[in-house]
């Protein structure tokens, strides 16, 4: 079995402009998504009936469809609403733009689960315990439950932004040029299609395998002792 | 019967046992006590293989416990057991949990089985709930089910790891009922306990291990009126005003 | 589940923005408008793929995925199973080989996964490969791909639950059985996993759940599945929320179905005593 990897060396500028749009999706993904996710989590918890039912209405949606979906669906309208409402041109840009819109959402619904999991994890004990010093609630929630529930999350956080980045190749679908895409184009283009793929999957292999070991080793650090 | 010579045992650099040693004859019954961590449950458990030891020696009935050509499934069913949490499997009646190692390790016919485990049953007090299963019972009944699927197996000896340290108070005399019938039965049995008055009722000997080590190793009267070693007697005081 | 009804409710009010935008100034919030913008009609119109309606197009799109799920599932669970047990056994070698395959297989993404599996794998294999590639038609390549892909994957994570399940029930249990004289195999069958499966099908059927969903990837090698159908349809009536309200709707009823299942599995292999809890 004979490969050829010359093509590698000399298309890493190519690859790596790929590998930007990869983290920039990714990066917006878990920010856009955390802040949103966190707000669906309060939401769901809220005593407000609307409230919780319209974050729990987002959330099974969200989760219930797979995001090639959502990305079909906001490439599909994003493009002719946002054309219809300026003016034709910089299609390019819209794929981007409906990438980015639909990771953030999407990774939004799982954040919220993770949040919200993660704050019910801290007894309701420990919640009485705040109120009962006399803070109002906003105040116990924000020095007493949330950085217990950090802690806990953080490492399930970490890990879904480590799925993000790989889901960020789906983009394949809506034909923006991520890392992987580029690989393939290249491998396309050269002929050694088997080479780049394997090389594109190498590299998710190294940066994956790297970033949850780390995660592990962070987990391993935060791990809050439960109070027997 | 059952023969300890110098067992050593390592966690990586922890020492858990140091050269421990002891016999226990036929229809003996010896009862082990001592603080948390002195390696009690842990030497039990050498005794059939279930934990391992790095030097010394094990002999159950003629057999070498650690000698790799044994055959330690075979050893094991000749030898009961019976754990703090009682372990019974929970997807199978109670039934179930007495016959499944009689017919599959003993090769019985399921009637043989039934047989046996209902004859048990009856033994232990618990005939009406054979068709129960485990999460429905107390734990002292779980226990003494526990006790009936050790002996459905025929079992030369038995090995007790404390048995009544997971049940609540009201239960621990039930299931002592049993041990202490099975001991005037004659059965050869290995205790581990914090229940003195269980061992001063039916044991023959009582050893008291501390930090790995056996400290101890008297008849009964002896270690009760007149203990050799200062530890022992600081751990008596404290249990027995209790 | 029931939040998930509110899709016809989101679908109509994205119509109505639909509606917005074509003309925000003869715009007027009237119901009749707002239906007369939502054209339900083009499920029966026929669809340019195929010989049947929209609608039909989109539920055999549908049994597509669902097929491929299945198949994959059977992989998936089998390879799980084997891979999570290795990981509890004593002993280096096979703990070991089994934490290689799930950090191997969770931390290739899974398109690229899909694509080793559909161009790298069959250009390598020296006969086989041929075969396939010459011999086998497009759609049953692409379903087998596919089922490779998705099970392997699927199996990773399966193998960590099983790990799981199986390091929860506390090594009393193995104890136990191997004190009464059983093998160590016996123990895993008899005693281990009939418990340990029982406690894992929460986590078991969201994982199917994800696999479904997974399925939608193996599009991108041309698979028809539900996800690809439903934007192909919006393309070609250029009816987009109708038909992504309706590719949206059918895998909310599949989830709720699976679900449905789910429970009445949990409720039969139900054991007297238990709240559905451990110890």
């Amino acid at each position: 079995m004979v490969f050829d990897w010359s093509a590698i060396p000399g298309s890493l500028p190519i690859l790596w402009q790929g590998m930007i749009v990869t983290l920039q999706i990714t990066l917006v993904g878990v920010l856009v998504g955390l802040l949103l996710g966190t707000l669906l989590a309060l939401f769901r918890l809220s005593p407000n009936r609307l409230l919780s039912w319209l974050s729990a209405a987002y959330v099974t949606v969200f989760r219930s469809i797979p995001l090639v979906m959502v990305l079909f669906w906001f490439h599909l309208v994003l493009v002719p609403l946002v054309v219809g409402l300026l003016f034709p041109g910089k299609r390019l840009e819209l794929r981007f733009i409906a990438a980015l819109t639909a990771f953030s959402l999407f990774e939004a619904s799982y954040y919220a689960e993770i949040i919200r999991a993660g704050i019910l994890s801290v007894t309701k004990g420990q919640f009485n315990a705040g109120l009962a010093l006399g803070m109002n609630r906003r105040e116990v929630m924000r020095l007493v439950v949330l950085p217990q529930a950090l802690r806990r999350m953080v490492p399930l956080l970490l890990t879904q932004a480590i799925i993000l980045f790989q889901d960020s190749t789906l983009v394949y679908v809506i034909n923006l040029d991520d890392f992987f895409r580029k690989a393939y184009n290249i491998g396309n283009t050269v002929g050694t299609l088997n080479e780049m793929i394997l090389f594109a999957g190498a590299v998710y292999l190294v940066i994956c395998t790297s970033a949850s070991g780390c995660v592990r080793q962070l987990h391993r650090k935060f791990t809050v002792l439960p109070v027997k | 019967m059952i023969s300890i010579r110098n067992v050593s045992k390592w966690y990586g650099e922890f020492q858990a046992l140091k050269k421990c040693s002891t016999e226990v004859d036929k229809g003996e019954v010896v009862v082990i006590c001592g603080p948390s961590g002195s390696g009690k449950s842990t030497l039990i458990k050498c005794v059939n293989g279930l934990e391992s030891f790095q030097e010394g020696e094990i002999w159950v009935d003629g057999i070498s416990v650690a000698d790799r050509k044994t055959d330690l499934p075979k050893l094991r069913s000749r030898v009961g057991m019976v754990f703090q949490h009682f372990e019974l499997f929970p997807h199978l009646s109670i039934l179930d949990n007495i016959t499944l190692a009689q017919c599959r390790v003993l090769g019985r016919s399921k009637k043989q089985a039934v047989e046996k485990a209902v004859l048990l049953l009856e033994m232990v007090g618990l005939a009406e709930q054979q068709p129960k299963f485990p999460a429905q019972l107390s734990g002292g009944q779980q226990q003494r089910v526990a006790i009936a699927r050790a002996l459905a197996m025929d079992p030369i000896a038995m090995l007790f790891d404390e048995p009544t340290s997971a049940l609540d108070p009201e239960m621990i005399n039930e299931v002592l009922d049993v041990m202490v019938k099975l001991a005037q039965f004659g059965m050869t049995m290995l205790v581990v306990t914090h229940e003195m008055g269980f061992a001063k009722r039916v044991a023959n000997r009582v050893i008291f291990m501390d930090r790995g080590e056996v400290v101890e190793d008297q008849p009964k009267q002896t270690f009760f009126e007149n203990p050799a070693t200062d530890r022992a007697r600081q751990f008596l005081s404290k249990i027995l005003t209790h | 589940m029931y939040p998930s009804l509110l899709i016809p409710l989101v679908a109509v009010s994205a119509s109505a923005a639909h509606g917005f935008y074509l003309s925000p100034f003869t715009f007027h919030l009237s119901p009749l408008t707002t239906l007369a913008a939502f054209d339900f009609s083009v499920f029966l119109r026929p669809s340019p793929e195929s010989a049947l309606n929209n609608l039909s197009y989109l539920l055999v799109g549908l049994g597509w995925s669902l097929l491929l799920a299945l198949a994959s599932w059977v992989v998936a669970f089998v390879v799980g199973s084997v891979v999570g047990v290795m990981r509890t056994l004593p002993g280096r070698i096979l703990p070991f080989i089994g934490a290689c395959y799930v950090e191997l297989f969770r931390n290739v993404p899974l398109l690229v996964q899909l694509f080793i599996w559909f161009f790298v794998i069959p250009d390598m294999t020296p006969i086989l490969g041929d075969w396939f590639k010459q011999q086998v038609p497009p759609i049953w390549q692409e379903f087998i791909a596919g089922t490779a892909c998705l099970g392997l994957f699927t199996a990773a994570r399966i193998a960590e639950q099983v790990r799981a399940g199986i390091g929860s029930l506390g090594p009393g249990q193995l104890g136990a059985g191997l004190a009464l004289g059983l093998k160590g195999r016996q123990v895993y069958l008899l005693v281990l996993l009939p418990v340990a499966y029982r406690i894992l099908i929460p986590t078991l059927t969201s994982e199917f759940l994800n696999l479904i969903k997974n399925t939608a990837v193996a599009s991108t090698i041309g698979y028809v599945e539900l996800a690809q159908r439903s934007a192909s349809m919006a393309e070609t009536t250029s009816r987009v929320y109708e038909a992504f309200a309706a590719g949206t709707l059918l895998y909310a009823v599949l989830n709720l179905l699976v679900m449905f299942f789910a429970r009445a599995l949990e409720r039969f292999t139900a054991l007297p005593g238990f709240l559905g809890g451990r110890k």
